[in-house]
């Protein structure tokens, strides 16, 4: 079987990159990097003047050695005041060379710091909408693997530039005053150096590329097996999943391997083109001298510096490596930092502290993809109001509480709170005042207490207490191994599906919003919980919003007021009362609901 | 984390095993080093003959042989440079892939008490990045590591033979280098191993907030995450620049001390000379062949800090690989039978945890008998049937299978035979098929249409490619009640012998359960089953009924019998009334 047929067929978008994108992607990166490093200006100057001081330092030393040879000996004096030159070099190379290396560490680290904090936040504020799409294996290989990459440049990135481009410079303008024929013979070799590295810049991206795209599908896999342990095991999918990562390693493998041996032909063709030049003005210059038209002291010297000249060549070669491997890595994380968040933050947001809570959907149209799941959507519901959503798989109960929590905007019409746009709010007042509690109740590593304070940090643990007493769950905390300080393991491993529905239900009456979205928040629970629950929600819910969905319609006869949804519209409004003796869905549902119970 | 192995040499040492198959190219790619470096000695060489030959001799016929000669060198060098670099990238990233690869299946086959207790932050950061940490190290640093300490040998056996002395005194000079480095490797291991832990945490909570991101956002607590992940980096911030700081103390001092043993040479060497006992071309051979030694010394203190954290991250990557399951594979690999299931004074208790979850249950469940199992939340149901499977190992007692202790069967039986939905449906990013037929890659396609009807997951015959739509993180999201009737598609195809269902239907609307308990009650009929349940109206699909309270069982009968019990009647009644 080949990789594809196990994959199933998605709508992914295309990898393939135009020219104009590529250079788009480019200046996109770079424009990056130099934001990243703007603040880090002065220390970066610093830096240099570090090092050179330190190369300076160390150049000294041969110079000394030779003074030292040609006038010191028999000259005591002389030799002593050298050796003593020659030991504050090497000291003067010591602690700059220290002082160079602990700054250039900091200021790598401060650009890897400031780099992390800002696709972090960028990952929390793109929408929920996005997430789903890109899923987490990729947040967490962008966040790892990719700066990751960018760390290695700065690691020993600016030591090889900043050296490298010095000798390059000063010894090429040493070269073309020394011996201006030889100088141009050495000049030949730069169409061929800017050859070789336009070929290596053009297919390397495309190799970096390739492995950036790569680790991510191996995170991914790797994520996703560990996260479904349980399903892994009892399934028998490891040996499936060996033969799926092994694709996937393997394909990474092939990657990195095509971006080595771009390398391995990139490195050993500069130095060939260094040595062949070598060879070149050695006899060139050998002519030359035979013919009267130099001395032998300055081929001497100009093959000398033409070794010094090429050296550096190959750590700046290094360096582009990096570069190009760091460039791939700022593309993809460019990328995410320009990403338009599909429900931007309002330039101007209209404040509102303390909502009432009254909801209101305006000739509301939202869909995924090409399905409209609501056409055209006019409600109201009161402050204060508990409303049940009743209907089908598909009937959109979840989209209108998604829509109420704006992790998606409305294609057309406007959803509002107390007459405010939710798109004029800002993501403070939004989420104060509108909290949802869905199925899926994550929950965070560390206690009981840590999770359910979530719902406001710095709540006291009288308050989480409280909380879980107001929601009746309080026995079962308590009767936990540690009680409120039972440690939750991984995803909340160590507790049952409804004791992690308790804790999230805790979480929100902490909040203490002014709506609260429940979204099927009751499945998992027994029957003696649900029953403390509902107990709890309509004390709870007395004085705020609720919009709650739930295929139990136990939870449904709190609700002050019933919708019946088809295919995005509302079918049936009233109390369940009401619904009830009118006949109809809502009825027929019931009848169901009550024959279940037998 | 914890179980830190004190010999993280060995670690390294152990990985290396993992190079063996590529011996051969091993020895070409040290054997291209060497090379290179002789060519690239041989150039000036070269050079020196053209002056002192065809240009003192203005022999223009001999400049040709010499040039092509140099040209000759000149591409040997970059053609062993090309050989080293290609080999290394074939068998480093072979290296590489085959650790990763192996650490992937491990942690495939380790007990899910290991996951419960390790992040999978922690254990991908030892897949990605401890890993490129060894592999640099091993294609370029353990390289010249053998190649510097080589010439370094080579130079010091040379000077020693200009002048026994100073010589020896150069050699001496490597003394402070091995001390000095010995005491900074102390503290770079101690700061490179923070680092890397961190990184994983780090990692970790990248992970835990993007996969919570709906939580999250629900509450707004973007800023609060944003604040605690922002002093998670500021720590790992601080760790790696006092890693700098140890770093920038090893290196320099790589340059120092052979600066200041040049002083000395010079020194004693100008004395030597006036006092005639060296004449002065050996003092200036001597001073030129040593400072051919500054690369190699100098990038001596890079490798070494580059080889221990490659020690570091072998001793964090086999911190893994060297956890053993304590869920043992058994030997028996046929199991055969009705499919009678007993469980003989049963007890667990968490790992670390001192009150046993659960205690002293006796249960015998006839082939095809459905077993209901009600309780309280948190009285032990879930745990109860994780144990069947073997996802945890039983802390007291034995569950039989057919007389069989399933700890005797191998897992890959005991699980062909045990089919389980767990209560929250894990669904993989492959194909609807894939996501079904996953324990049964063998299923036929009527088989997977039948499990889909009982499951009444029909729907998926709607999604825009059937069933090869791609689900799961990576493809199509699906709804809650979608994603519950897959899972219970996928144990239930192929009739599995044993069914383990821990509340299959919970998110399922009332008619859609109707639906499927109509269908599961069929495929139940010949199927043992345990079945926890949370409504009554599921209990119908139960032969029997076990009441848990508190870890153990209290009572086993049919519902009717059960209702007698007050208790029971609280958990499971009918009568789902709301007291006002």
């Amino acid at each position: 079987m080949t990789a594809l047929d196990w994959r199933g067929v998605a709508a992914e978008g295309r990898d393939d990159l135009d020219v104009a994108t590529t250079v788009r992607l480019r200046a996109r990166s770079r424009a990056l990097l130099r934001s990243l490093l703007r603040p880090h200006k002065r220390r970066l100057w610093w830096a240099v003047a570090l090092l050179l001081v330190s190369n300076f330092a160390a150049m000294a030393g041969p110079y000394l050695v030779a003074v030292g040879i040609d006038k010191g000996i028999g000259d005591d004096r002389l030799l002593t005041e050298v050796v003593i030159a020659l030991v504050i070099a090497a000291v003067t190379e010591y602690a700059s060379k220290r002082a160079f290396l602990l700054l250039s560490g900091k200021i790598g680290q401060g650009v890897l710091l400031d780099l992390r904090t800002r696709v972090y936040d960028k990952f929390q504020t793109l929408s929920v909408a996005f997430h789903e799409k890109y899923t987490s294996g990729r947040v967490i290989s962008r966040l790892t693997s990719d700066v990751d990459a960018i760390g290695e440049l700065l690691d020993g990135g600016l030591d090889d530039l900043v050296i490298a481009a010095l000798s390059v410079l000063s010894v090429g303008v040493i070269l073309l005053t020394l011996d201006l024929p030889m100088g141009l013979v050495t000049l030949l070799s730069f169409p061929l150096l800017l050859w070789i590295s336009r070929w290596f810049r053009r297919e390397s991206a495309l190799a970096y590329r390739r492995t950036r795209e790569c680790v991510a599908l191996v995170i991914v896999q790797f994520v996703e097996s560990l996260g479904g342990i349980r399903a892994v095991q009892a399934f028998r999918r490891e040996p499936r999943n060996d033969e799926i990562f092994g694709q996937l390693n393997e394909d990474y493998r092939v990657a990195n391997d095509r971006a080595f041996k771009l390398v391995a032909l990139f490195a050993p063709g500069i130095k060939l083109i260094g040595n062949a030049t070598i060879a070149a003005v050695l006899v060139f210059g050998a002519v030359r001298v035979i013919d009267g038209h130099t001395e032998v002291g300055v081929l001497a010297a100009f093959l000398l510096y033409l070794r010094r000249f090429f050296e550096p060549m190959q750590e700046l070669s290094m360096f582009y490596n990096s570069l190009q491997s760091a460039t791939a890595a700022l593309e993809k994380l460019s990328g995410v930092l320009e990403e338009p968040s599909t429900v931007p933050a309002p330039a101007d947001p209209v404040p509102l502290p303390s909502a009432r809570g009254e909801l209101t959907f305006e000739a509301v149209r939202f869909g995924y993809r090409d399905a409209v799941v609501l056409p055209d959507l006019d409600l109201v519901i009161p402050a204060g109001e508990t409303v049940a959503l009743v209907g089908a798989t598909g009937a959109g109960k979840t989209t209108i509480a998604r829509l109420v929590s704006r992790f998606y905007d409305p294609l057309e019409g406007r959803v509002a709170l107390d007459g405010v746009d939710l798109r004029s709010l800002s993501e403070e007042d939004l989420r104060r005042a509108v909290v949802m509690v869905t199925q899926e109740n994550f929950l965070f590593a560390g206690t009981v207490a840590d999770n359910i304070r979530f719902g406001r940090p710095g709540a006291s643990t009288d308050d989480v207490v409280a909380a879980a007493q107001a929601l009746g769950a309080h026995d079962v905390f308590a009767a936990l191994p540690d009680g409120y300080e039972t440690d939750v393991r991984k995803r909340g491993g160590r507790l049952s599906a409804g004791q992690r529905q308790l804790v999230a239900f805790a979480r929100a009456f902490l909040a203490d919003p002014a709506v609260l979205v429940l979204d099927e928040a009751t499945s998992s629970l027994d029957i003696p919980s649900e029953r403390l629950v509902q107990h709890a929600l309509r004390t709870v819910l007395a004085d705020r919003t609720a919009v709650i969905i739930a295929h139990r319609l136990s939870t449904v006869e709190i609700a002050d007021r019933v919708l019946v949804l088809d295919q995005g519209r509302v079918v049936e409004d009233g109390s369940p009362i009401e619904l009830l003796e009118r006949g109809g869905r809502y009825a027929d549902l019931q009848q169901a609901w009550d024959d279940s119970l037998v | 984390m914890d179980g830190r192995s004190k010999h993280p040499m060995r670690s390294l040492l152990r990985i290396l095993g993992y190079l063996r198959p590529y011996r051969g190219p091993m020895a070409l790619m040290t054997a291209a080093a060497v090379l290179a470096t002789a060519a690239s000695l041989f150039v000036p060489i070269v050079t020196e003959h053209v002056v002192d030959g065809p240009v003192t001799h203005h022999d223009r016929g001999g400049l040709v042989s010499l040039g092509l000669l140099a040209l000759a060198l000149g591409v040997a060098e970059a053609a062993l440079v090309f050989v080293r670099r290609w080999t290394q990238a074939y068998l480093a990233l072979g290296m590489e892939t085959a650790v990763r690869d192996d650490l992937y299946q491990h942690l495939q086959r380790l007990p899910v008490s290991f996951h419960d207790k390790w992040q999978s932050g922690q254990l991908l950061s030892r897949a990605t990045s401890d890993l490129s940490q060894i592999r640099r190290f091993l294609s370029f640093g353990l390289v010249f590591l053998f190649v510097n300490i080589a010439t370094f040998i080579t130079v010091v056996v040379l000077l020693v033979r200009i002048n026994a002395g100073l010589g020896l005194l150069v050699a001496l000079a490597a003394v402070p280098l091995f001390l000095i480095s010995r005491s900074l490797s102390r503290s770079y291991m101690a700061v490179a191993r923070k680092v890397q832990d961190q990184q994983g945490d780090l990692a970790t909570y990248i992970e835990e907030s993007a996969v919570g991101v709906r939580t999250i956002r629900s509450f707004g607590r973007a800023g609060y995450v944003g604040t605690a992940f922002r002093s998670q980096a500021a720590f790992l911030h601080d760790t790696a620049v006092e890693k700098a700081g140890v770093v920038s103390r090893f290196w320099s001092t790589f340059d120092l001390i052979p600066s200041l043993t040049l002083s000395l040479v010079l020194l004693l060497g100008a004395r030597s000379v006036d006092a005639g006992h060296m004449t002065l071309g050996q003092l200036v051979a001597f001073v030129t062949l040593m400072l051919t030694l500054s690369w190699p010394i100098d990038s001596l203190g890079f490798i070494l800090a580059n080889g221990q954290e490659a020690m570091t991250a072998a001793d964090r990557i086999y911190e893994v690989l060297d956890s053993r399951s304590d869920v043992l594979d058994g030997a028996l690999g046929t199991s055969e039978g009705p499919g009678a299931l007993s469980l003989q004074g049963v007890g667990f208790t968490y790992p670390g945890a001192t009150v046993p979850v659960l205690h002293g249950i006796d249960l015998e469940v006839r082939p095809g008998e459905t077993m209901a199992l009600v309780g309280v939340t948190g009285s032990g149901k879930t745990t109860l049937t994780a144990l069947v499977p073997r996802l945890y190992d039983v802390t007291a007692g034995r569950i039989l299978l057919d007389g069989v202790d399933v700890r005797d069967l191998r897992l890959s039986t005991l699980r062909t035979r045990v089919a389980t939905a767990f209560e929250e449906p894990t669904l993989f990013s492959a194909s609807v098929r894939e996501n079904i037929t996953l324990g049964r890659p063998d299923a036929s396609e009527e088989d997977v249409l039948e499990a889909i009807e009982v499951a009444q997951a029909s729907f998926v015959h709607d999604l825009p490619w059937g069933l090869d739509t791609r689900i799961g993180e990576q493809g199509l999201s699906l709804s809650g009640g979608q994603r519950q009737r897959l899972a219970l598609a996928r144990a239930v195809l192929g009739r599995p012998d044993v069914l383990v269902l821990d509340d299959p239907l919970s998110a399922l609307d009332v008619q859609t359960e109707a639906l499927v308990e109509e269908a599961l009650h069929r495929v139940l009929q010949g199927t043992t089953a345990l079945l926890v349940v949370h409504r009554p109206s599921t209990i119908a699909l139960a032969d029997r009924v076990a009441f848990l309270q508190d870890g153990t069982l209290v009572a086993v009968g049919s519902h009717a019998e059960l209702l007698q019990i007050p208790a029971y009647r609280a958990v499971l009644s009918a009568d789902a009334e709301v007291s006002a």
